[in-house]
This record gives structure tokens, sequence and C-alpha cells, in this order.
């Protein structure tokens, strides 16, 4: 039998993503990927895989799965999300760390808390066709991932398996701030000449909330209206993964992962790509505030970021059975396979 | 109007050549985008050529806003080597039943229906750009009778394969999709697909004449191209 996991309950928006699809903007195919890929890249780390391998994203609420496969090795990153091993009880393991499940295990990614995504990484990644380069699902367009959509009861989801399998465990000493207090960044532009000095003024001063429209495509944000200083339509043209858009309505939309490539809104701002993953997290009801910076000191805090990661990365430590209560846990869960000595 | 260098973020950065649908417009657009291509610039991830505008998208890791800027400037004016257009025959059925706005349309042109169709497959049209969906192409410019603004009640569902016009541009829905467009035709062919490479058949430069025909060859052509016997394929410009 080939080695999967297997759905048992889907979660509520679960689907395979990697980094994004390059290379085909201009024939209309959104980017896609990760809402969050600094948590993304950290999941795929913590098994030492590449940084691209595809992942599951967990949006709200995440799935139950069943070990399909004499064992698994597993990482999950993402805010406040945690494995909860289902047996006769169930038991909680933090997330943040690689676990290695056997032949049967049930397990449910509990609640994600204060995010709004988590990733759930294999070791050697998912074993899904490539799709125009990648193996991101694109929901609306039926493309990529695991049969272009979001997972279902009794999906198998194969493994790639590596050739030489990891025998340690290991956890991020220090996950990532989560940022839910982070004011957002934004370059202003490309259309910000479209609207009012006061639109400007109160995107950059007024706290918005997001709102219950948000999905992958993009949030809708809740707040004061922004006003066009003449007219709402402008010829098509390009958008990138950030930007605020405004429609005629004056309700801002911030545009995300499944966002089109090209539209026909002025858009007032556009979030640096350092800050993408921070709003990728937020849920509907968080708030949100911006502040302006220039393009370069976009790129610098781009670059930080990078070394932020390399440095989390790099204080990643073992997490063995002998550390500390994760043994009493993985024992009573049922992991640990034979006879456990009652000395020591 | 002059060229503006417009940041979006610190990913993307917009040549704006104007903000009006114009031929010269485009030609600039998609001549800029061809000697991008050819350049081969550091830290550029793609290419993003719009009604308007060249979308550069960069990686800032390897490359800066402001570098690329510099790297830009010099390639605004300059030849570009001249590709004949592709010209593609899509043939579309203007029947009734697959064509639910032809009616309306005819009644607020003050034309008659098959008036309408005659206007719309006279002349070749212009590939501006791909948005919106995967192989959603805008196409231009329609006749000037034919200019209409959108619906003002969008329709959540658009069949596959809908030809549809709205303001001065003509296109096609790839996929069902909600769409605000006024549909007067439909097409057997599909005009994207992600196992093709490339997978949109239609590209920013081409050309396009849609020809009509009646509804036992669309059914013929639909049933072929739902096996897999069929393609679109492209001819020759004429001269």
């Amino acid at each position: 039998m080939i080695p999967a996991l297997k759905v048992l309950a889907p979660g509520l928006y679960t689907t395979v993503q990697d980094l994004g699809r390059y290379g085909y903007q201009a024939m209309g195919v959104p980017v896609s990927g990760a809402l969050d890929a600094v948590s993304f890249r950290l999941a795929n780390r913590l098994l030492g895989n590449s940084d691209n391998a595809p992942a599951l994203e967990i949006l709200h609420q995440g799935p139950t799965l069943e070990v399909v496969a004499d064992s698994v090795h597993v990482a999950l990153a993402g805010g406040d999300a945690a494995f909860q091993l289902i047996d006769e009880t169930v038991v909680t393991i933090p997330g943040w760390r690689s676990l290695r499940l056997r032949r049967g295990q049930v397990f449910r990614v509990g609640p994600l808390g204060r995010v709004a995504c988590c990733y759930l990484t294999v070791e050697g990644g998912f074993a899904v066709e490539p799709c125009l380069g990648s193996r991101s699902t694109f929901v609306r367009g039926g493309l990529g991932g695991f049969e272009g959509r979001v997972l279902r009861v009794g999906d198998l989801l194969t493994l790639r398996r590596n050739i030489e399998e990891r025998q340690e465990e290991f956890r991020l000493r220090e996950p990532p701030a989560i940022g839910r207090d982070e004011v957002i960044r934004v370059v202003l532009g490309p259309q910000d000449d479209h609207f009012t000095d006061e639109a400007i003024a109160t995107l950059l001063q007024v706290e918005f909330t997001i709102s219950k429209s948000a999905d992958r495509m993009g949030m809708r944000l809740d707040g004061p209206l922004l006003r066009h200083r003449d007219g709402y339509n402008i010829v098509s043209d390009g958008i990138a993964t950030g930007a605020i858009q405004v429609p005629g309505s004056g309700q801002a939309i911030l545009l995300l992962a499944d966002h089109q490539t090209t539209g026909g809104y002025p858009k007032i701002a556009t979030v640096i790509s350092a800050d993408v993953a921070v709003v990728g997290r937020r849920r509907p009801g968080d708030s949100i505030r911006f502040k302006a910076v220039s393009v370069a000191e976009g790129e610098r805090l781009r670059r930080e970021q990078e070394t932020i990661l390399e440095a989390l990365s790099a204080a990643m430590e073992p997490a063995g059975l002998r550390n500390d209560v994760d043994a009493d846990l993985l024992y009573r869960a049922n992991l640990i396979s034979g006879v456990v000595s009652g000395h020591e | 109007m002059t060229t503006r260098f417009l940041a979006s973020g610190d990913t993307a950065l917009v040549v704006e050549f104007g903000e009006r649908i114009d031929r010269q417009v485009s030609a600039e657009v998609l001549g800029l985008a061809a000697r991008v291509r050819d350049a081969g610039l550091s830290g550029v991830i793609e290419l993003v050529p719009t009604f308007r505008s060249l979308m550069v998208h960069y990686d800032p890791l390897r490359t800066s806003g402001a570098e690329l800027r510099k790297a830009l400037e010099p390639m605004l004016k300059g030849a570009t080597r001249h590709v004949e257009p592709r010209l593609w025959r899509v043939p579309v059925c203007y029947d009734d039943e697959l064509a639910p706005d032809l009616a309306e349309v005819a009644e607020r042109t003050g034309r008659t229906p098959a008036e309408v169709v005659a206007l719309h497959s006279a002349a070749p049209y212009h590939v501006y750009m791909v948005g919106f969906l995967p192989g959603y192409p805008y196409m231009g410019d329609l006749p000037a009778p034919l200019v209409l603004p959108r619906r003002s009640d969008p329709r959540v569902r658009v069949p596959p394969g809908s030809v549809a016009i709205a303001t001065t541009i003509t296109a096609i829905y790839p996929f069902e999709s909600p769409g605000g467009w006024h549909l007067i035709g439909t097409t057997p062919f599909r005009i994207f697909d992600a196992r093709w490479n490339p997978p949109a058949l239609l590209a920013p430069g081409d050309a396009v004449i849609f020809e009509p025909v009646p509804r036992p060859e669309f059914d013929a052509l639909r049933e072929a191209v739902t096996s897999g016997a069929r393609n679109l394929r492209p001819e020759e410009a004429p001269a």
C-alpha cells in the first residue's frame, strides 16, 4: 500500500500549497502559494525539507488525519496550532516541532488560536504533481495541489519519502512573533494619486478591522471609506500581492495569494513583502493599522526578515523523547512501540 | 503623456505609458516587454503587460526597485524586432440559445441581431492583455456601434466559451465564472488548459477574428474538442 495520510475530516479550508506559481501571471494565472510564507518555510525546515516542499495550508479549523504508512514524520508551524493525538484520550502536543507518528495513529490539528492559518508538512513533502511549475492549489481555477481543490473526507495524501529518513525530532526554540499588534508597513501607490489627501491620511492613521469577507484572494477591511479624487475606474493594470485596492464603494480590499493578476480599481498602497505573512495570518475581526515606508526601506526590511528567518532556523533544537514532558506525552499517546522500562 | 515609473510595494515596478486603451500605447507596452524579456535582467521574476502599462515583478533579495528602474530607463525607447502577429480564426455560434444577451444588445444599439453579428465578426481584434481569469483575453477595439457599458446586474454564472462584449472590448470566458459583460455568442473551443504549454491559447499581441458558425457545426466542433480531437491553431497573418 502506498504510504499516505488519510483525511478523516477535512477542516474548514485545507489545501496543498508551496511558495507559489510564478511565470504565468501574464496569462492570468495567480501566484497562489502559502498565505504565511514564513511559517510555511519554517514548517519545512523542521523536517529538513526544501523551503518549497508542498505542505498543507490549514485555515481556521484543522483537519483530522490518519496515518496510512508504517510511520510518518510530520511538522506543524503557525501561531498556536498544536497536534491533538486522538486515542482513548486526546493528547495535545504543541506545534513548531516535528513528530514521528505510527501506522493507524489518528491526529487532529488543534485550535489555531490567534492566527488564521498554519502549515502541516511531512518529511519529503506530499507527492502531488506539479501544475505549471508549482504544487500550489488555485481553487477557483481548479489548478494544482490535490486535484485542484480543498481536501475532502476520504482523500489519500500520498507521501514522498526521503531515501534516508531523519531519526531526530526538532523544534524551534523561539517561534516567530505572530505580530498581532504590529503596524503593517506599506508603500503608497501605485495609484495613490487617484485618492484625496484625506483618504491617504485616513489609511495611515485609522485602525481598520478585517471583515468576515476574507479568503485566500483578499480581505475586505471595515473602517472609514476611502474617497477617490475623481472616478474609481481605471484602465486595468497589474496587481502585486499585498496591494490595497479601493472599488467605488470606498471599502479597501487587501489582496492576498490568490488575487487576480490584473484589475481595474485604483490601488492606494501596497503592503511590503516582509509584512504579507503577518497580514496573511490575521483573522476576521482582527484589527489592522498601516504606516508608509519607502521602497528602499521595504526592501531592507525584507532582507532583515530573511536574516531573522535564518536565525530562527539556526536556533532549532532537538526535541527528542528524553526531553522533559514530551516523553510522558508521547508515552501516553501510545507512540512508543514495545515495552517501556519502568527504571530510570 | 510621458512614461511614469510607479512602485507597487517592494516586489513590483510599473512602467506606465498612458491611461487610455490605445493601440499605440499597447505597442509601446509590448515592445518594452519584448526588450526586457530579451535582456534577461537579474532579479526579474516575470512581466505582466496590460492595456497601458508593464508590471515588472521582481525579487527584492536579488535586485531593487531603484536598480531595476536604472536598467529599464534606457530600454524605454528602442527598436523592437518586428514579429508578425499570430492570427487566430475563432468559430463562434451566435444562435439565441448560445447568445443570451444578443437581442438586448441589438435593441440597445438600434441594430438587428444579424447586424450585431456582422459587426462583431467583421475585422480582426488585437489581444491587448490576458487577465481577470487564467486565459481571459481582452481584445479590441469593438466597432463604435457596439460599445456599451457593462451590465448593471452581473451574472453569477457565465458558461465557459461565452463570447462577451463591454465598453470597447470583447473577450472569451475560459471557465464558468461570475461576469458582468454582455454575452453575444459561444465558441466551442477551449482557450485555456493547464496541460498545454503555454496554457493560454491567446497572448498579448495576437490577432483574433471571429467566424460565425451555424449550430450543427458548433455542436460537431464542441464534440471534437471534448474528445480531444480538435484544438485551435493559429495561422500566418495576412501581409
